[in-house]
């Protein structure tokens, strides 16, 4: 086998990936067809694994030698024991469970930390969107059809801000996308981030503590 | 490298003590437990015991490239080549090979006849040396997890200290199991495809059906036929067809013959065969009886129906897993009713709790339980790379350019 060269990825997904150290365990929580874990094993050498709903996904994972299970994220994570994983990585999937609180509780049980990145519903087109035409809106995040969309559980930054802090989960760090898919702090403003930002990477622990994001 | 050339040359030829329908059979045979004899989980022990296997490949000079494929029910160790008593191919020819999922280019393949089997391990077919006589029912009711010691022994034999990769389907799987949890130390990768880590209520009651076709051949002889100069062929047969219906799918059954007559253009109104599927279920049951031999199928259902590693580990399948190192790779398949996917994510979730480093697929595919040893390119493709990716985590080489 020759050794594979180091995959270009999403911008998203290269957030997530500076985010992990090198070496780390990581499980991949809807993993689809492998492409972080890929990434990950290349350039951060860490011990990763993935669960992946789609049999497409499973099966192009575990041919290209990764180690990936089929299972259902809402149900499947209850199987693992505390802290079996430096990072539970959730990439563009929370917003499709069924019980995105229960899932959350679960990253950061079975995860010393947890990294979720989520499409924001409050970005500012969006709003525009729903405003002027009355449709529900759509961008190349959320491309499909509302009757098409996995997506049922679709949030906003500020939402998932208060889910944190009501579930007791601390934000370590937080990176935005704006439109044009670049990082952005926004002034590390809440506000402008929610309205500018299409995009969220959240780094995640489970001690109490307030923090700014 | 001496041990293993020297090993290899005290390998018996299998020429003696084999069924009357048998001729010499291809491969290799060692004695084994010869110093230390092989207790049964049942308190029997058995020493000095034969062990036919076979290979593929070359031995790397780490000894470090092995895989041992684990046969099912009525398999054996001629995996890949034809079979010496059908012609046919051998049962896995499609996956291993030069060049092929199991690459024998690149893998030294190895697979030894079960523990009461009928091609030339020890089994009730075989002559007990103490008495000169058949060992028919008198031979020891032996279980999967000592299948798997006497194949431990069997490795120690040709001296290689740890397998790269130990890979079976349905019984193969349960063997696949043991080794994992009996040998963690000995085995890389552990690939069990199509199993489950007990047998069902449903698993026994089939099994049942067969045992009791064979009993109830009066040809059997209440398990004494070779006395007579007879064999229960009838009642094999029918065990062969109860069981082969399990391994097939109701799909699969209505692709391939639907309600098809066979050589016929309207209902007999007899009991004679009118139907294609019927045909084909007799010609599954008269050719099998060629190849196998009665009381090796009742010891090793029963081996089967014992099995029930949960059991063994307190009710907890994950204790027999903890703090394991071997990766684990399980497949099943869509419509395998006999040993259903939920089995697989049984074991699945198990190894989750210990965290261990598992990849699972479920394959679609229409074709039941028997798709494993099927063409089934989603199925090839996933052994194929876990084998290739677990490799370079061995550190074996890829195999030259061919």
């Amino acid at each position: 086998m020759t050794p594979r060269s180091a995959p270009s990825i999403r911008v998203d997904l290269q957030l997530i990936a500076q985010m992990i150290e090198p070496n780390s365990r990581v499980l991949d929580v809807g993993c689809g067809d492998g492409m972080l874990l890929a990434y990950l094993g290349h350039v951060k050498k860490v011990d990763g694994r993935g669960i992946e709903l789609s049999s497409e996904g499973v099966n192009a994972c575990v041919s290209a030698g990764l180690s990936v299970i089929q299972g259902d994220a809402d149900t499947d994570l209850a199987d693992y024991p505390d802290a079996a994983f430096d990072y539970v990585v959730l990439s563009q999937t929370l917003q499709a469970m069924r019980a995105p609180r229960q899932v959350l509780i679960q990253l950061l049980r079975i995860g010393k930390r947890a990294i979720v990145s989520m499409p924001n519903f409050a970005h500012w087109r969006l709003r525009m969107e729903l405003v002027f035409t009355g449709r529900m809106p759509r961008n190349r995040v959320l491309a499909e059809a509302w009757h098409d969309t996995p997506n049922i559980h679709l949030c906003t930054i500020r939402d998932f801000v208060a889910l944190c802090e009501s579930i007791g989960v601390m934000i370590e760090r937080a990176l935005f996308l704006n439109d044009q898919g670049s990082p952005s702090h926004f002034g590390r403003s809440l506000a402008l981030a929610n309205l500018l930002g299409e995009q969220a990477v959240f780094l995640l622990s489970s001690q109490k503590k307030v923090t700014n994001v | 490298m001496g041990t293993v050339a020297s090993a290899m040359r005290a390998h018996e030829r299998l020429h003696s003590k084999l069924p009357p329908h048998h001729g010499p059979l291809p491969g290799h045979r060692a004695f084994l437990g010869r110093d230390t004899p092989l207790k049964l989980d049942c308190g029997a022990v058995l020493a000095d015991f034969p062990v036919a296997y076979q290979t593929y490949g070359t031995l790397n000079e780490n000894r470090s490239n092995a895989i041992l494929v684990c046969h099912a029910l009525t398999g054996d160790q001629f995996v890949a080549e034809p079979h010496p008593v059908t012609g046919k191919d051998g049962w896995w020819s499609l996956m291993v090979g030069p060049g092929k999922t199991v690459d024998t280019n690149r893998f030294f393949v190895i697979c030894a006849n079960v523990l009461g089997g009928c091609m030339g391990s020890i089994g009730p077919a075989e002559v007990n040396p103490t008495t000169g006589e058949t060992w028919g029912l008198r031979f020891p009711i032996i279980t999967i997890a000592d299948m798997v010691r006497a194949q431990a022994m069997l490795l120690d034999h040709l001296g290689i200290q740890q397998l790269f990769a130990v890979i079976g389907g349905s019984m193969g799987g349960m063997q696949v199991l043991e080794w994992a949890a009996l040998f963690p130390e000995r085995v890389f990768v552990a690939v069990p495809i199509a199993t489950a880590s007990h047998h069902t209520a449903q698993n026994i009651a089939f099994h049942e059906v067969g045992r009791q076709a064979i009993m109830a051949d009066p040809d059997w002889c209440n398990g004494e036929y070779w006395r007579f100069g007879k064999r229960p062929h009838r009642g094999l047969a029918v065990a062969r067809m109860a069981a082969h219906i399990t391994y097939l799918s109701e799909s699969k059954l209505t692709e391939k013959f639907g309600r098809r007559l066979q050589a016929r253009k309207a209902l007999s109104y007899g009991f004679d065969v009118d139907f294609q599927v019927e045909s084909y279920l007799r010609h599954q049951g008269i050719t099998f009886v060629e190849r196998f031999d009665a009381n090796s199928y009742l010891y090793i259902t029963r081996a089967m129906d014992y099995f029930d590693m949960p059991a063994r580990y307190g009710g907890q399948l994950a204790n027999a897993f903890r703090d394991t190192k071997v990766r684990f790779c399980l497949i099943s398949f869509t419509s395998d009713w006999l040993y259903p996917t939920p089995e697989s994510r049984r074991i699945v979730h198990a190894l989750n709790a210990v965290a261990a480093n598992v990849s699972f697929a479920e394959i679609v595919s229409n074709a039941g339980h028997d798709a494993f040893l099927l063409d089934e390119p989603d199925f090839r493709r996933v052994l194929g790379g876990f084998l290739a990716g677990a490799a370079q985590h061995r550190g074996l080489a890829a195999p030259n350019s061919r």
